[in-house]
């Protein structure tokens, strides 16, 4: 079983505190993401989005947002067997959670190298598969954890914080 | 510059006018990689892509796209095209590749979106 940490160090103290004990979400949101449907996948981004926008949170962490959201949801549509989003909001932060069937990644370390992709060619004609989807995951995070062995499910979980606690 | 100079300098056409072509465009990336777009668009942005399928509309869901210009003649379905109206984003589709689409543009003065 292969497990990552990334923690941006000024939010260490609350990032264990909210693992630890989370609070009961104010909204709580999930969406199916079928194998290798890229018609559908991207949609549970894009109403999150909606949703933070109508909440009032600001562009800049919008975006942030919205960029590491759609590129784990699309991991899951592109590399898994398909998996569930799920998305806690609450006062002061997001924390997205993607939970796949499988197959798992061997090797997480290498996986977050920019520039290592496993896509296959239907993946790429769609222009995936650069490379760059972990690492713009973990750019645009406060806080990323993945967990995940070969021949088992995977788990990505991230936070973000609307402003700086 | 605005978007019908960019047209004109494309010899482009119109597939979607969303909020219209005088809407001025401060800058520019150039990709077929979805996961580049989205770390390069950290501003308002145009988008030249050889892409038309319906992710890169999404996209525009993610990030501020300003219009999409696809290349080398490249035609999005009617679908695509509808998902784009429902967006109010700008189309234009030009006969030239992305090399010569995106020289032509940085030479009449359209910046790099900032990475």
């Amino acid at each position: 079983m292969g497990e990552y940490w990334n923690i941006k160090p000024e939010l260490e103290d609350s990032v264990k505190q909210h693992f630890s004990a989370p609070p009961e979400a104010e909204v709580e949101l999930e969406f199916e993401v079928p194998e290798k449907d890229f018609n559908t996948a991207g949609r549970g981004s894009s109403e999150v989005k909606d949703l933070l926008k109508r909440l009032g949170v600001d562009s800049e962490t919008l975006r942030r947002i919205a960029v590491a959201s759609y590129e784990a949801e699309i991991n899951l549509a592109a590399h898994s067997k398909g998996g569930v989003m799920s998305c806690m909001i609450y006062d002061d932060l997001i924390h997205l959670r993607f939970l796949d069937k499988g197959p798992g990644i061997e090797d997480i370390t290498q996986a977050m190298i920019p520039g290592y992709s496993t896509a296959d060619e239907l993946v790429r004609e769609f222009g995936f598969g650069a490379g760059l989807g972990l690492p713009n995951i973990q750019k645009n995070s406060d806080a990323l954890h993945i967990q995940s062995a070969k021949g088992s499910s995977t788990l990505l979980e991230l936070l973000i914080f609307f402003s700086a606690p | 510059m605005t978007l019908n100079e960019i047209k004109t300098l494309l010899d482009g056409e119109v597939l979607n006018l969303g909020p219209g072509l005088d809407a001025l465009v401060p800058c520019a990336i150039a990709s077929d990689m979805i996961s580049d777009i989205l770390m390069s668009c950290r501003e308002p942005s145009l988008l030249l892509t050889g892409l038309t399928n319906n992710q890169v509309i999404r996209l525009s869901d993610m990030v501020d796209l300003v219009g999409i210009v696809f290349v080398r003649s490249k035609r999005p379905l009617d679908d695509i095209v509808e998902m784009a109206r429902e967006r109010n984003l700008p189309l234009i589709v030009t006969s030239k590749t992305l090399y010569t689409a995106s020289g032509l543009l940085y030479n009449a003065g359209l910046r790099s979106s900032d990475i």
